[in-house]
């Protein structure tokens, strides 16, 4: 039950795009969404199509699952929609209303911002789908590695993201723990309006709080007690490598933005 | 043999503050204590609550620093920065709870976190984690998530990273204390088969009595002093004295204290219960 809560939407499979290096997976991402905004008609958008179609077959994820997040920015997609459809002034007006009107570019328009939006979020779903958050971690610490002399505090992201992911599961038993010891004391946290449920979640927070805190105190102790002094001179016990298959990954999402580029000629 | 740990007249002092910030009292949590540790040694400490024997756990991996005396690990003086990170290297340490001092989401990542500290090769940091998850019999379970493990099994892990730094001495400040009787006994017997196989020295925290029966010293300590010192059978045989400092004895050692004072001829240092059974059957065979 909540022990066994995942965090992320990480889905295990393997599969080529699961073994993929963490750091080429993020990167490509980027590149991904950049490629996105770079094409402006609808000829790139079926390129992207065939590439997203291609790399889901691959990683062997379901596609209902990449689709899942789509529903979460249905309103968002809707109302883009509808503001460039209706805001979009042009030369074709299709039908007018008042000051209200419709035009062909602003119908041409909504439509690629909608295909941005789609494949937007399944391409970086691909991500979180097929990398788990640890590996995610992991990339994202040597991908900011360079940017530490900028200030970027690359170890110190990475580990506070390791503790988290360490921690939310047991901060989450725990508030199970208060609720269920609470409730048993006659608390009442399901009746109410917005504002009453919202007050009876204090008595909840405040132990939630005061233990996080403790928690904080005895792990940074045991930390300590390990020799952890900052990411300086420390080494890493599992390496990430750059093998055959990143070097096609990182051909292939370099051919697709190529693509993109020329797809604004066609 | 020598001592890995040696303390001399070690004194520490807490304050507690009032509202204003000023100083309202002193609280000597260790009063001018003497202790020798030798290396190889299993060593259990007893005490009741605010007896000082976690503050002096914590002293020996230089969390806290004395504040007056001197606290030497292995010729170490923990009082030097200098030695900080060399002393808890040596000298390891673990926690309480469980889910308190395990830091990655993956067992092998969290046994790595000290190697990896230390610096140490990525191919050596491999070696030294597979063999540390071994020495607990954790092997099965390296790529699993800590919440899913008992709490026997995340202080084993606790224990596995702490071997995973090479130390000599491993303090283990009640580690069972928050564990079923199940969990207490898989971490007891990972703890003494790291002693006898690897010759660690141990320093056992505790107030489970039990804990202490097998092992090759008990060290009893209340206000901030060492009241009692010896082999557990020297210390378990003054029942009475043990009484008066608020502890229990083992089961076995009451049983035969009692019966010692029912006018039956035996002996208070039975601290076993194999040791009770012998016993019985022989005052039973000659009678």
């Amino acid at each position: 039950m909540i022990r066994d809560i995942t965090i992320g939407q990480y889905f295990p499979a393997e599969s080529w795009i699961h073994k993929l290096d963490p750091r080429v997976k993020i990167m490509s991402t980027l590149i991904f969404i950049i490629a996105l905004f770079v094409a402006n008609r609808y000829i790139g958008y079926l390129f992207t199509f065939i590439f997203m179609a291609t790399v889901i077959y691959l990683s062997k994820v379901p596609v209902k699952y990449m689709l899942k997040g789509i529903k979460a920015i249905l309103v968002i997609i809707i109302l883009t929609v509808a503001l460039n459809i209706f805001m979009t002034p042009g030369e074709k007006v299709l039908w007018s209303y008042k000051s209200i009107n419709i035009t062909a570019e602003g119908l041409y328009i909504a439509g690629i911002m909608a295909l941005r939006l789609i494949f937007l979020i399944i391409g970086s779903s691909v991500l979180t789908l097929t990398t788990s958050p640890i590996q995610l971690t992991d990339g994202l610490e040597k991908l900011l590695n360079p940017f530490k002399k900028i200030g970027i505090p690359a170890h110190e992201i990475a580990m506070m993201m390791t503790i988290a992911l360490r921690f939310i599961p047991i901060l989450l038993e725990e508030t199970d723990k208060i609720m269920k010891a609470q409730m048993a004391r006659g608390a009442d946290f399901e009746s109410g309006g917005i504002i009453k449920r919202a007050k009876s979640l204090i008595p909840l927070l405040v132990p939630l709080f005061i233990s996080a805190f403790r928690r904080a105190d005895e792990l940074a102790m045991a930390m300590e007690a390990r020799c952890y002094r900052g990411g300086e001179n420390r080494t890493r016990m599992k390496q990430l490598k750059i093998k055959k298959q990143d070097y096609v990954a990182m051909v292939s999402i370099g051919l697709f933005m190529g693509i993109m580029i020329v797809s604004r000629f066609i | 043999m020598k001592e890995i740990v040696k303390s001399r007249g070690l004194i520490y002092e807490y304050y507690t503050h009032n509202e204003r910030g000023e100083i309202e009292a002193t609280n000597r949590a260790l009063d001018r204590l003497d202790l020798d540790i030798k290396q190889g040694e299993f060593v259990v400490i007893l005490g009741h609550n605010g007896s000082g024997k976690s503050t002096l756990a914590k002293h020996m991996n230089a969390i806290l620093h004395p504040t007056g005396g001197t606290l030497l690990i292995k010729g170490m003086d923990t009082k030097d920065e200098e030695n900080l990170w060399d002393i808890r290297q040596t000298a390891g340490m673990v926690f309480q709870n469980p889910d308190n001092q395990i830091i990655a989401a993956i067992v092998e990542e969290d046994v790595a976190f000290g190697p990896e500290n230390l610096g140490v090769e990525p191919g050596e940091i491999r070696k030294r984690v597979d063999e540390a998850v071994a020495a607990v019999q954790m092997t099965e379970y390296m790529t699993h998530s800590p919440n899913l493990l008992s709490g026997g099994q995340k202080q084993r892990i606790a224990i596995a990273g702490v071997l995973a730094m090479k130390p000599e001495c491993i303090i283990l400040d009640e580690p069972t204390a928050m564990l079923d009787p199940l969990g207490r006994k898989e971490v007891l017997e990972t703890v003494y088969k790291l002693n006898k196989e690897e010759n660690i020295t141990i320093i056992h925290i505790t107030h489970y009595m039990e804990e202490a029966i097998n092992a090759d010293r008990v060290i009893v300590m209340d206000h901030g002093q060492i009241v009692m010192d010896g082999k557990p059978k020297e210390v378990f045989s003054q029942v009475d004295k043990l009484k008066s400092l608020g502890l229990d004895v083992p089961p076995a050692t009451e049983l035969a204290y009692y019966m010692q004072k029912e006018g039956i001829d035996i002996s208070t240092e039975i601290i076993s219960i194999e040791e009770m059974v012998d016993k019985i059957w022989q005052l039973y065979l000659t009678e």
